[in-house]
């Protein structure tokens, strides 16, 4: 079995608007997840529809890493994003439910706030990247809700 | 009507793990459950860096007491994806025997947990009974009762032998029988049905929304079952996902319950095909490459995204657990829900925190 490694290459503004049409589009929040690189943070959301996965990836500075929540189109997302804050210490706007740093109690706060390792290698196992999505303007966070109106 | 705070947890009798959970109530009625995770988060992902990639797999297997077998595999199955490595067939048959008999203990574990929450004690130790005689065969063929150590990169460590598997289908005989008389009194015992029957509904599109995976889906009627990719010997061995409509808690028990015959079905049609042949191949060199593997957990779907450099050590591992998926639908369902239900709604999620604080 090897499942195909598709990856969608996109900037931040065009996040959450490439994630509604992922939600339209009837897919599913598998995952989101970060890679510390050396100057720069790496976030991948994963999608899934009918056993395809479907990832999309950008690139934030590392010094300044801020990232406008997709809780407001996937509710579940509140989870991954506090995780993004609490080790990557990326600030993400608008999480449905925000822990303001409190969601995991680290001895070290930020583990994965600096890199130790070196530059990614440009080789996949199975690389299909897409042409990056085109960029769109910023899209304005939802509001935070409480969690009993955001999953009601 | 005024609220209360009422909190649940980290500590509570239905709890092996620490989660909390701070149940807004109005009356005996829940309003509102705010989570609080994280009070025991490992770190084992930035472990990563001071573990090279083969000596990793004895950490993915930790990621979880009870369902470490199959982290494991995920672990090696997205370094042998990245690296290439033709695993021998025997390989993945035995990676699918030893991952299905996981699945066994883990389910029973969970039934016997589900019974001690409903206060009958004696369906609780006969859950456990059985489970035990899974724990048995896992402990000849593995010298380990939880944690096996017997995946590695490239195949695993040990081979069962002809007379083994002869033992195995005796034993599978005997828990299919008393799991046959267990089950039954999940499914059909008045006490068991008056409390979980109707508790925590979660509609199709809410779980397929929230993100869940595993029994809890399949219970809201979602076809969902990662084992239809077809890694390991799942390619020869079909598996239909087991669903139920209601997306209650008494479904989630049966999806289980019925996971439970399926799973020794797939033994026995694995050990029927088993290949001959080497349990391993030699692995040189460092993989350099991306991967996310994606395997079927007792609880779920578990995710290894996994990115290497091609040094000893890989640039991240990150693996999202089926518990902490699950999660948001056990907000969800516990909305609204009496007071007295929590302890049910909580573990018919089948929360692992260890693998949620990995």
């Amino acid at each position: 079995m090897s499942e195909p490694l598709i990856i969608e290459a996109i900037e931040v503004g065009a996040l959450v608007d490439r994630v509604k049409q992922f939600r339209q589009d009837g897919y599913r929040l598998v995952q989101i997840s970060a890679t510390r690189l050396p100057e720069q943070v790496q976030v991948t959301y994963s999608f899934e529809r009918e056993d395809r996965l479907a990832n999309l990836r950008l690139h934030l500075p590392a010094a300044e890493a801020k990232l406008p929540s997709i809780s407001g189109v996937f509710w579940c997302a509140f989870l991954y994003e506090n995780e993004l804050h609490d080790l990557f210490n990326i600030a993400v706007a608008g999480i449905a439910v925000d822990f303001h740093g409190k969601f995991y109690h680290t001895a070290v706060k930020f583990p994965f706030g600096t890199s130790t390792s070196p530059a990614p290698s440009p080789k996949t196992a199975s690389p299909s990247p897409s042409p990056a999505a085109p960029t769109a303007k910023p899209t304005p966070a939802t509001d935070p809700k409480p969690a009993a109106a955001a999953a009601s | 009507m005024a609220r209360t705070i009422i909190p649940f947890g980290p500590q509570h009798p239905v709890l092996p793990e620490p989660v909390h959970l701070d149940l807004v109530v109005e009356d005996e009625v829940v309003v509102e459950a705010r989570p609080s995770i994280g009070f025991i988060h490992r770190g084992l992902e930035k472990l990563v860096e001071k573990k090279d990639f083969q000596e990793f797999v004895y950490v993915a297997e930790r990621v979880c007491g009870i369902c470490s077998f199959i982290h494991g595999q995920t672990y090696c199955q997205a370094i042998e994806e990245i690296m290439q490595i033709p695993v021998p067939p025997r390989a993945h048959y035995l990676r699918t025997v030893w991952g299905e008999l996981s699945r066994i203990h883990s389910h029973l574990l969970w039934l016997g947990l589900m019974a001690d929450g409903v206060g009958f004690e004696s369906l609780f130790m006969h859950s456990w009974r059985v489970r035990e005689s899974v724990l048995k065969i896992i402990e000849a063929t593995t010298g380990g009762r939880v944690i096996f150590g017997t995946c590695k990169v490239g195949g695993v460590r040990r081979d069962i032998t002809a007379d083994q598997f002869s033992e195995i289908r005796k034993q599978l005989d005997k828990i299919e029988k008393d799991t046959r008389e267990i089950t039954n009194v999940f499914l059909t015992d008045s006490s068991v049905k008056d409390r979980l029957v109707g508790v925590g509904v979660l509609s199709k599109q809410d779980a397929y929304d929230l993100g869940c995976v595993g029994p809890m889906l399949r219970a809201s009627g979602v076809a969902q079952d990662t084992r239809k990719l077809g890694y390991a010997a799942f390619k020869d061995l079909a598996v239909e996902p087991i669903t139920r409509s209601e997306g209650d808690s008494f479904a989630r028990c049966a999806v289980r319950c019925d996971e439970i015959f399926q799973s020794i079905d797939l033994i026995r049609r694995a050990i029927d095909r088993m290949p001959e042949g080497e349990i391993a191949v030699k692995v040189t060199g460092n993989p350099n490459g991306e991967f996310m593997a994606r395997t079927e957990q007792p609880r779920g779907e578990v995710v290894y995204h996994v990115q290497a450099n091609g040094t000893k050590n890989l640039q991240r591992f990150r693996v999202r657990t089926p518990t902490f998926a699950n999660l948001p639908a056990m907000v969800k369902t516990l909305q609204g829900c009496d007071l007295a239900d929590v302890p049910v709604l909580v573990l018919t999620i089948d929360p692992c925190i260890s693998c949620t604080e990995r």
